[in-house]
């Protein structure tokens, strides 16, 4: 397991919980600085919400979560958003903004928070879309754009303002190998090329493998398993082995809860 | 029953405190997008304002020619035809001119308020914007809410000039009314107040239109269906309160 004590971002004793479904009930994760950390889990066990915990659009019922040292929860709007610029997040599908086209997307952050002339945003603009080999795609719409496409762009979004933590929702969901393989070196790229830390949501399990320093298994809102990804292909645990390789049944169950199969089916549950 | 009607009751009053917090929050930062901003409200006033010229002016036409022909058909039982401008006017500037504008801007631009932030939510970009710090509410509410609060009155005005318009076509000129008397006793019944009423009426109208359609694609859920449903209440609510709130104004004025 990964000692927990210290790290860029440090989540101890997280519960959260949405109407009477409890979606986290003591977990424990800490991101090290300069890695590319993996979070995975079967899906609706909470992996978005988690990175919605982390930049605070959800506020956790209890526990504590530590960016660089600091409690998140304490924050006001104007401090929160001072943390926030040194976040860049890549959402499931891309969440561009329909009305502007690629090349305003990625300026809007600049335009927003900076007074740089326009001869300087269009060369940063240009600089960070040439990153994601999309300088040729800046007068286009988002709507014109492929999935894998829309996805570079919100990276190319996700690191104008030079963020120091990158973190991605699903990047690989939907995307033809070619993309995958393209968004797979970029996450790796950037991260060792600007010297970034990155938080990766996913469970594309062989991406993974090939992609993060460090990952941790979430299942029954806790952590179920962490390390490298070779540690977790070795383990002896049968969750683990069921998530890493893909089998349809096993601790998590094929069926979800139901009453017995040959009473339903002879009407007698209804009694 | 009862405990139903109950929850009923204070999910109102709470959604009503809630829309009243969400009020002051666009007029808190109104002042700053205005003076910093002030492009994107520009923007807006097009999207909200310009965009519904047509439909505005093509009602008001013809709302204009129907007050001329009941008007004419009405009056002239009395032998009073000529005061068919008197009464195309105060019928248009002080009820018809801003409720119908502020119905017929509920339909068109009221919705596509709704729909466009519902679908904003929907899709992620009003969390992108969050996560980019920027904060939603400024950059993107208080445009639409301004935009439409400043087109409204513009809009209910055109509407009754041009409804006096078609008033006057019906009237004057297939009908054969005097056209000397159809302006002068227009001229000499309308007071200042008259339509002060009507602009102070399109005024709120603009407020409480630009306000829901805000609030509602604001408080979607975002599925397909959730913004569906909040465009179809968009229109539901704002004309109900539209007719609630001039009644109100008219019972003031009186």
């Amino acid at each position: 397991m990964i000692d927990s004590s210290k790290g860029l971002i440090e989540i101890r004793d997280l519960d959260y919980s949405r109407g009477h479904r409890e979606i986290f009930k003591g977990l424990n994760i800490s991101i090290e600085r300069g890695k590319v950390t993996a979070i995975m889990g079967p899906s609706g066990t909470g992996k978005t919400t988690l990175l919605r915990l982390i930049t605070r659009q959800l506020v956790p019922d209890h526990g504590t979560i530590l960016v660089d040292g600091i409690d998140i929860a304490k924050l006001n709007q104007r401090d929160l958003y001072k943390l926030r610029r040194r976040f860049g997040m890549l959402f499931q599908n891309g969440a561009l903004l329909t009305d502007i086209n690629v090349f305003e997307n990625v300026a809007f952050p600049l335009r927003e928070h900076t007074r740089l002339p326009n001869r300087l945003i269009r060369h940063v603009v240009l600089t960070k879309l040439h990153a994601v080999g999309l300088r040729g795609a800046a007068d286009m719409m988002p709507a014109e754009l492929s999935g894998g496409m829309a996805r570079r762009v919100a990276l190319a979004r996700a690191m104008v303002m030079d963020p120091d933590i990158l973190i991605y929702d699903e990047p690989f969901v939907g995307l033809d190998p070619i993309s995958m393989g393209v968004i797979v070196r970029l996450v790796r790229k950037m991260n060792d090329a600007l010297g970034i830390s990155s938080i990766l949501v996913s469970h594309d399990v062989q991406e993974i493998a090939t992609v993060s320093d460090c990952s941790y298994l979430i299942s029954d809102g806790k952590v179920a398993a962490s390390g490298s990804p070779d540690e977790l292909s070795n383990t002896s645990s049968e969750l683990v082995r069921q998530f890493m390789h893909g089998m349809a049944d096993g601790p998590v169950a094929f069926h979800f809860a139901a009453p017995n199969y040959a009473e339903q089916l002879l009407g007698r549950d209804v009694e | 029953m009862l405990r139903e009607t109950w929850y009923t009751l204070i999910d109102f009053v709470r959604t009503f405190g809630a829309l009243q917090l969400f009020f002051l929050r666009l007029l808190i930062n109104s002042p700053t997008i205005i003076l910093r901003r002030g492009g994107l409200v520009v923007k807006q006033v097009y999207n909200a304002g310009a965009l519904s010229l047509v439909i505005i002016m093509v009602c008001g036409l013809f709302v204009g020619g129907v007050l001329g022909l009941q008007g004419y058909s009405n009056l002239s039982k009395f032998n009073a035809e000529d005061s068919v401008g008197t009464f195309a006017a105060f019928s248009l500037l002080k009820e018809l001119g801003p409720v119908i504008t502020a119905l017929l801007f509920a339909g068109r631009a009221g919705t596509a308020l709704a729909s466009e932030i519902g679908l904003m939510k929907a899709t992620d970009q009003l969390s992108a914007m969050e996560m980019m710090a920027i904060n939603p509410l400024r950059r993107v509410l208080v445009p639409r809410f301004l935009g439409g609060v400043i087109s409204m009155p513009f809009l209910a005005a055109i509407f009754s000039v041009v409804g006096l318009f078609g008033a006057h076509i019906v009237a004057v000129n297939l009908l054969g009314v005097d056209p000397g008397a159809f302006w002068q006793q227009m001229q000499s019944t309308l007071e200042i107040s008259d339509i002060n009423e009507g602009i102070i009426k399109s005024f709120v109208f603009g407020v409480v239109a630009s306000l829901l359609a805000v609030w509602e694609g604001y408080n979607a859920i975002p599925t397909a269906e959730g913004v569906s449903r909040a465009t179809t209440r968009t229109v539901v609510i704002t004309a109900i309160a539209v007719l609630i709130i001039d009644f109100m104004i008219t019972a003031s004025f009186i």
